[in-house]
């Protein structure tokens, strides 16, 4: 693979209802709590019980921000697994399995029986402490040391009290022994310890819903739906810390308007599906843009149409989004590449939804949903939050307060109902007057529409960032790229920087597209012998929009829509068609 | 204290002799006099004629989409108990378009009170069938008759026990108001369904039809018997009971919500430094 630093990948296969996320989740705080540096993705099927799905853990010492096709470790908790993933696997590396499980015996010298189960039995007295032994095994074969693995045992377990963390942690040292002895080549891994540091470590869905509990948001209703259900179960669980108000509605349709109608009486207000559930929502979304109530909407991306493949991943409701809803009205549209991003970017969505009066879309999807990154912080400094919500106090000196009154920002005063003293509090569906009140003649109409849509624009277009531009300063290719494919296009760059002058340019404040005097884009794309937009869907959305806004139009498109994410192998391969 | 001029709102758009004019003019009374001031009132519409009551009335209002109008009177009121929230919606608007709403409004249980201009037909988009639209009536859409069963909101609501549920008629208005100040000091999610006459274009159910009707529960009715009050329900045609059909003591939404019991969500001041160890958890 030609890399010099340290650089593993573990796999770890199995049925759905194992307990892969449980091992794959210890293995990646584990790896996290010792300072490497994580990246953890999730593939797996639509069911509760049964199929094939894992989880990758990769880690290292250096920053990393994508998954390998190629693994170190595979860890098998059925056989199925090792048919399909066994070619794989590296040279130097490792299978483990329990092949009292598997039902079959391996004698290549790759593979290492090691007895899940009957270790379980013996040591935890329970056989669902196979998943224990396992995730001490694969570190026993790291030889790592199990401390971080006790303290992430203890966390997992506090609630259910003494006496299954100690069993828990007799299974981890038998699994470990029992690896770490069995495994004669282990020796030629050489994991070294990276200095210690303190690092977090996050994914997508966590990202965003601590930006907007970070943000000031009160009110969180959504509808489960794959893979949005991750902020929803988030918000729930923080509800009662951060006095949060957290609603299952009926359907999407109910969750937006639930929004909306929170956040017309005050309070931050956020909704999220995927989708299909986005799919109704898009009535509610043209009635927060008619009665310019701020709210943010996550929409995390499954394949489709109609309900496609639930569990899986892509970037094909960009245009969908974009064109959502009847009418005109202003919106904006961000795309996290990385949870980092994600936390920032809902809470700047907070803040342009908040001042403009606006819907604003964090779009994402499964791939970084569920993907974990490690950082060593997130600077809490630069969070926002401006409360432009106005009360008694603030309205003094205004007689007659008009919801809707013009003004050459477009933006009106922002009364909280019941809290701004007198004032009234009037909102409408229907083409109003400045003070919300139903009209049908077309000076008014003409005056709102200037109002609402043409004078904020300007404005909101101000307030974008340029794309960031990493790699050569002036290449000769620029590989584009938005929202999830940040972290894969990154390291491709990293990889083949040193033989061509190439660079990425990555959008993720997506709509609308940022100004051009900052950062003059477009003529660093003009410049350019190749352009490669490089996006997980069927028809270059992003390249379209880019062609609608800029008229640019890209030299290449890498398109990929299996309803998996790029893997740093299958995107250098795709490359070499054109380089 | 507040005056009926106070809720004194913009000249009404409705046809004359509609039953909406009693409807308005006895919210206005009803909110008068339980001594609650224009500010302290939200009022939530759909789409619909009833859904303009709001620009008729002078407080704060959300004249939102068809149908939608519980989930934004529901969320509002969790954002701010403090405001007395009422939801205002046709027989379509709420029974049609927004039937799962009303659902699982009534499960939700909220503090807020629900008044159904139920005039058995749509009046803003010119006479179509709505779900209490009796069966066999013709109308342009429906040539043959209505085929669909006429829908019984009360049963529905007291079958889902519903907090309050409670008919009253627009020709009667001194009744409705007494109907409307129950229910809107009632705690939990409270259904008035008004009989509304419209004159333009329900030739059946006119003010007459339900003057004939119409007919005031017992003193001794008990509105806390819950299969008496469904039985109450399904008595339709010849007789039509008007008054409080089933009352319960349910815990509220609100009541529930253990975040907004010291203080309502939009007085809760937010601070970033308040919620930064958050970030702790993820080390
Ligand atoms: C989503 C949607 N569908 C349809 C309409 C058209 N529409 C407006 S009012 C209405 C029905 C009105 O009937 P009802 O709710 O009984 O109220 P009424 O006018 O009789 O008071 C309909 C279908 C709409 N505005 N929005
Ligand atoms: S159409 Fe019917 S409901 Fe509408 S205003 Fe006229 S009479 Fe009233």
């Amino acid at each position: 693979m030609g890399v010099n630093f340290l650089d593993y990948t573990l796999r770890v296969g199995g049925e759905a209802g194992q307990g892969l996320a449980t091992i794959g989740g210890a293995l990646g705080q584990v790896f996290s709590k010792i300072g490497f540096h994580v990246f953890t993705h999730q593939d797996y099927m639509s069911r509760i019980r049964g199929g094939h799905n894992f989880y990758q853990i990769r880690f290292s010492d250096k920053e990393i921000s994508a998954s390998r096709e190629m693994v170190d470790i595979l860890l098998a908790l059925d056989l199925n697994t090792i048919e399909i993933h066994r070619k794989s696997v590296r040279n130097e590396g490792f299978i483990l399995y329990d092949s009292e499980i598997t039902k079959k015996k391996f004698e290549e010298p790759e593979f290492i029986d090691i007895p899940f189960r009957k270790i379980a039995l013996d040591v935890g007295k329970k056989s669902v402490m196979a998943n224990t032994v396992a995730t001490g095994a694969a570190l026993g074969i790291l030889d790592l040391g199990l401390e971080a693995f006790r303290k992430v045992i203890r966390k997992a377990f506090k609630d259910k009290g003494e006496e299954i963390i100690k069993d828990n942690i007799a299974c981890a040292e038998a699994g470990y022994h029992y690896a770490h002895t069995n495994c004669p080549r282990c020796e030629a891994f050489g994991v070294r310890e990276p200095e210690y540091r303190k690092l977090m470590l996050i994914d997508g869905v966590h990202a965003i819903g601590m930006g907007a509990v970070m943000s000031g948001c009160k009110f969180y209703s959504g509808y489960p739906m794959t893979p949005s259900t991750g902020i929803l179960n988030y918000m729930a669980s923080r509800a009662e810390e951060y006095n949060l108000v957290v609603e299952q509605a009926e359907d999407e349709i109910a969750a937006i308007n639930m929004a909306i109608g929170a956040s017309f009486a005050g309070v931050r207000a956020m909704t999220g599906s995927s989708g299909g559930g986005f799919a109704l929502m898009t009535e509610g979304l043209s009635l927060a843009g008619m009665t310019e109530t701020p709210i943010v909407i996550a929409e995390m991306q499954r394949p489709g149409p109609a309900t496609g493949l639930p569990t899986r991943t892509e970037q094909a409701d960009l245009l969908f989004v974009l064109y959502a809803a009847h009418g005109e009205f202003p919106r904006v549209i961000f795309e996290p590449g990385d949870p980092k991003q994600a936390f920032y970017l809902t809470n700047k969505a907070f803040e342009l939804a908040e001042k403009y009066q606006i819907p604003v879309f964090i779009q994402s999807d499964q791939y970084l949903a569920d993907t974990e990154w490690t950082y060593e912080k997130f600077d809490l400094e630069h969070l926002i939050y401006n409360d432009y919500r106005l009360r008694e106090k603030d309205l003094e000196g205004v007689d007659v307060y008009k919801r809707f009154k013009y003004s050459s920002t477009g933006i009106s005063l922002l009364a909280v109902p019941g809290e701004a003293g007198k004032h009234l509090v009037v909102a409408d569906s229907d083409e109003h007057d400045e003070e919300g009140h139903i009209i049908e003649d077309s000076e008014t109409r003409i005056k709102m529409v200037q109002k609402r849509l043409l004078n904020k624009l300007p404005l909101i277009k101000k307030e974008i960032d340029p794309p960031l531009l990493y790699g050569d300063s002036s290449p000769k290719i620029v590989l584009v790229g938005h929202g999830s494919t940040y972290g894969v296009i990154k390291e491709v760059i990293d990889t083949i920087s040193k033989d061509y002058k190439v660079a990425m340019m990555h959008f993720s404040q997506v709509y609308p597209l940022p100004e051009r005097d900052k950062f003059d884009y477009i003529e660093l794309l003009e410049k350019a012998d190749l352009t490669i937009c490089i996006e997980n869907n069927a028809t270059g959305q992003f390249a379209k929009v880019m062609r609608a806004e800029t008229g640019f139009e890209f030299s290449h498109m890498i398109l990929k829509y299996d309803g998996r994410p790029f893997t740093i192998e299958n995107l250098k391969e795709e490359l070499h068609a054109y380089i | 204290m507040p005056t009926s001029e106070d809720y004194q709102g913009q000249v009404p758009a409705w046809c004359p002799g509609c039953g909406n004019f009693n409807i308005l003019s006895t919210v206005k009374e009803a909110l008068v006099e339980l001594g609650i001031e224009p500010w302290e009132v939200l009022v939530v519409s759909g789409i619909g004629q009833a859904g303009k009551l709001p620009h008729y009335m002078r407080c704060h209002t959300f004249n939102g989409l068809h149908g939608r109008t519980l989930p934004v009177a529901t969320a509002a009121k969790l954002a701010n108990h403090s405001l007395h929230v009422i939801a205002v919606a046709g027989d379509g608007d709420c029974y049609g378009e927004g039937g799962n709403h009303f659902l699982h409004t009534i499960r939700r249980n909220p503090n807020i009170t629900l008044l159904v201009h139920d005039n058995q037909i749509y009046g803003l988009t010119k006479g179509q069938a709505s779900p209490t639209t009796a069966q066999k009536t013709h109308t342009k859409i429906q040539p043959y008759g209505v085929l669909a069963e006429q829908m019984n909101p009360l049963a529905l609501a007291i079958s889902q026990d519903c907090s309050f549920v409670a008919r009253g008629f627009a020709g009667d208005q001194g009744y409705l108001k007494e109907l409307m100040k129950a229910a809107i000091t009632h705690k939990g999610f409270s259904l008035l369904d008004i009989l509304q006459p419209c004159v333009t274009f329900n030739k059946i159910n006119t003010f007459k039809w339900y003057r004939d009707r119409v007919y005031k529960l017992e003193e001794e009715y008990d509105p806390s018997d819950r299969l008496k009050a469904f039985e109450k329900s399904l008595e339709w045609g010849d007789k039509i009971p008007n008054g409080i059909l089933y009352k319960n003591e349910r815990e509220t939404l609100e009541e529930g919500m253990p975040t907004i019991q010291e203080e309502p969500l939009v007085r809760q001041k937010f601070s970033i430094k308040d919620v930064k160890h958050e970030i702790e958890k993820f080390y």
